[in-house]
């Protein structure tokens, strides 16, 4: 992870925001998430990391569209999701941790689908699915029902379909859950790909060393707050040990019951 | 738990009853002398055994492509034969509960009006089913080795559904042709009488047994045991050789080289309504229920023929018959495509409102539906338009009703757990979809016979989709 200069900190905040999360709550037979702010920028790549219940998964149901929030607004580039769901939708993509794809549709079929419902012109959504494919590895199996595949299959037939219709902003709950080594890899390589291209990427992980390597920026969520934000070295900055892994800052985090939750920029 | 004991006792006293009312007569058969009556007491059992032989080919058929504890059973110090020797065992356990339970009222009158020795007929059943168990091992495995695992989970569940209703409707189309009405009547003509063995042929031991025969109880008994153990014996042993074969199946492969043309031009509506249909296509178990449905209906079909053919009007008896299969079928149909969502969170997450979503559904169901009721809507109205077109609105409205109880219930499953539907959904929908079918059928019948009386189960069809809609549960 690259560490932040002055420059780059001015620039972050000059860039358009992708995601903006205030106040948001949403409680079930106790808080889950807890007056929270949240915002991400433009082709940044945020990984949200927390303990168990924390309220991460949470957050990323409500701001697909999900779940509905009891407070608080979500705004999707300029488009205020909870009054204009459909339009929000429209450029943005989830991705759990679950790959729910069709067992008797082949990775072609569920791509066409998913395009068809993202209204994608067939041409173009064609191109991109056969380029999303080959990236993915899965062009020897395109024409195969998905109900034979392996878990790590049916999670970059997922991706790619969280992929095809070029989403600005791509939610992702814990998407490396039971993959191999290799497909982990493969997945981390698309999303970075698609950063760079001025995609915007927000994912929850419990590897604390994908968003060591991948994120841009970290956000730490507890009990339904976020509790610390920023890049590794901000972070570290936070706890006062500047030569800590990224496990042992989180856990002095997530530890210490004196730390405010992070306001909005 | 206390009103399902008490509609427990209800719906036995009332098979009871059914069951006094069919078989009172021939309690007290000689089964020395009376041909007639081991002829018609074997073709019932020929009815049940076929019943057994069905369930228990679909039973096989899971354990052989289960996957839920193959690598734990194939890993584990107990060798493969063992295994499924005792699987095997436990589905002729099974079957045999299964056809004694649907005995029971029938053995039960037998001993309340015919004495004790009549008790010996639940082991006749029960042999009956360890048979069933064995014919579905022998049947499957040859399946198997001659088709290849991957066509046969496909080809055994629609045999099965096959053998389950070939000898109902075999036997009904023996009846329209002959007597030209529904009845069991082919098994008690002259003809057959005379051109069957004699009684003491060893083909009516079973029957025999039933009708309380020591020696033919024993010899079928035996005889049940000794196949039962064949079965264990021949197959058990490369059974685990062959579930390996089906896990490792690969899958069916899609001829297709470019985007559908069908969907170049598409709206989204479109798209959900293709996709529901490609996977209904494309469900081996849906295509054997599919199947049954349409099988069933083919005696009410052929019966119209016969009777348009010979100038008679009681086709009017087929209006209700295909209301009430379309009932059942859109039920299972709007299951699938409701709460059956493999994606859920894709759909939830396209930009489609969720009333779009819902209608699409609805509209994949009733569709569906359409095409299989249409071309018998169709027949039937080269006899009376006027009945086509009650059979046609009736069909729609008990596919529609059957649909707005399953959205008004729908729960978050998957399409895998389809069979068990009935386990995971509400009662009160599984209720609702069965009396409001009725209710429907019962609506069209009197409709097509042309009285006012249609109004009361319309009115009570009516009431049960209302009062469902009224005690549904809040959709989150």
């Amino acid at each position: 992870m690259h560490s932040p200069t002055p420059t780059a900190i001015m620039s972050r905040t000059r860039r358009p925001v992708a995601l903006a999360v205030r106040g948001l709550a949403k409680r079930f037979d106790r808080p889950a998430v807890d007056a929270l702010d949240l915002t991400v920028y433009g082709g940044e790549f945020y990984v949200l990391v927390g303990p168990n219940g924390a309220g991460k998964t949470t957050t990323l149901r409500m701001v697909a569209g999900l779940l509905r929030p009891d407070a608080g607004s979500i705004t999707t580039g300029a488009i205020d999701a909870l009054a204009d769901p459909l339009a929000a939708k429209q450029i943005t993509a989830w991705l759990s941790d679950e790959p729910m794809i069709y067992d008797k549709l082949t990775p072609f079929e569920y791509l066409e689908f998913v395009a068809g419902l993202w209204r994608i012109d067939s041409g173009e959504a064609e191109a991109r699915a056969r380029e999303l494919l080959g990236w993915l590895g899965l062009e020897p199996h395109a024409h195969e029902r998905c109900e034979g595949f392996s878990r790590g299959m049916r999670q970059k037939v997922a991706l790619a379909g969280a992929l095809v219709h070029d989403p600005k902003l791509i939610i992702l709950d814990e998407p490396l859950t039971g993959l191999d080594a290799g497909s982990a890899r493969v997945v981390k390589n698309v999303l970075r790909e698609r950063v760079t291209a001025g995609g915007t990427v927000i994912m929850t992980t419990h590897i604390l060393e994908v968003a060591e390597r991948l994120a841009d920026r970290i956000g730490v969520i507890a009990s339904g707050r976020l509790i610390a934000e920023g890049t590794l070295d901000e972070l570290r900055h936070k706890t006062g040990k500047t030569a800590a892994s990224l496990e042992e800052t989180f856990l002095t985090l997530v530890a210490d019951p004196v730390v405010q939750p992070v306001a909005a920029e | 738990m206390r009103n399902f004991a008490i509609a427990l006792i209800v719906f036995a006293g009332f098979m009871h009853l059914l069951a006094y009312s069919m078989i009172r007569r021939y309690v007290g058969a000689d089964v020395g002398h009376e041909l007639a009556t081991i002829v018609v007491v074997t073709g019932i059992m020929l009815l049940l055994w076929s019943l057994l032989l069905a369930q228990a080919m679909e039973l096989i058929t899971r354990v052989l492509y289960s996957r839920s504890d193959l690598d734990l059973i194939l890993t584990s110090p107990v060798s493969s034969r063992k295994i499924f020797s005792v699987r095997i065992g436990r589905i002729a356990l099974e079957v045999a509960f299964f056809a004694m339970l649907l005995a029971m009222p029938f053995i039960d009158v037998m001993v309340v009006l015919g004495g004790a020795r009549w008790l010996v007929a639940y082991g006749v059943v029960a042999a009956m089913g360890a048979v069933a168990a064995a014919f579905a091992v022998a049947l499957t495995v040859a399946l198997f080795r001659t088709i290849g695992a991957k066509r046969t989970r496909l080809i055994a569940q629609i045999v099965a559904a096959v053998i389950g209703a070939a000898f109902v409707i075999g036997l009904q189309i023996a009846a329209i042709f002959s007597f030209g009405s529904f009845s069991l009547a082919p098994i008690q003509s002259a003809w057959l009488i005379g051109h069957v063995p004699h009684v003491g042929s060893p083909v009516w031991w079973p029957a025999r047994a039933v009708l309380g025969d020591l020696t033919a109880v024993i010899l079928v008994a035996a005889i049940s045991i000794v196949l039962l153990g064949a079965a264990i014996l021949v197959f058990a042993a490369r059974f685990g050789d062959h579930v390996v074969a089906a896990a490792a199946v690969s899958f069916a492969v899609v001829r297709q080289s470019g985007w559908s043309s069908s969907l170049r031009r598409r709206s989204a509506s479109r798209v959900l309504r293709h996709k529901e249909w490609t996977l209904l296509r494309r469900d081996p178990w849906l295509m054997s229920q599919t199947l049954m449905q349409i099988l069933y209906l083919l005696p009410p079909a052929l019966f119209l023929w016969h009777t348009f053919h010979n100038g008679t009007d009681t086709y009017v008896l087929l209006v209700p018959m295909l209301v009430m299969a379309a009932g059942h079928l859109g039920g299972g149909l709007a299951w699938l495509s409701i709460s059956g969502e493999d994606a859920a969170d894709l759909v939830a997450t396209a930009p489609l409102s969720p009333q779009r979503i819902v209608w699409a559904k609805i509209e994949a169901v009733v569709g569906a539906v359409a095409l299989i009721f249409a071309p018998l809507v169709a027949a039937l109205a080269f006899a009376s338009v006027k009945l086509a077109l009650v059979a046609g609105a009736g069909v729609m409205i008990a596919t529609a009703s059957a649909t707005l109880i399953q959205l008004c219930f729908r729960t978050q499953a998957r399409r895998s757990q389809f069979r068990h539907r009935h386990v995971s959904s509400s009662r009160i929908a599984t209720f609702g979809e069965a009396f409001s079918s009725i209710a429907w059928a019962a609506t069209s019948a009197l409709i097509a016979t042309g009285t006012w009386l249609a109004l009361f189960p319309a009115l009570i069809a009516i009431s049960i989709l209302g009062g469902i809609r009224l005690i549904s549960p809040p959709v989150t």
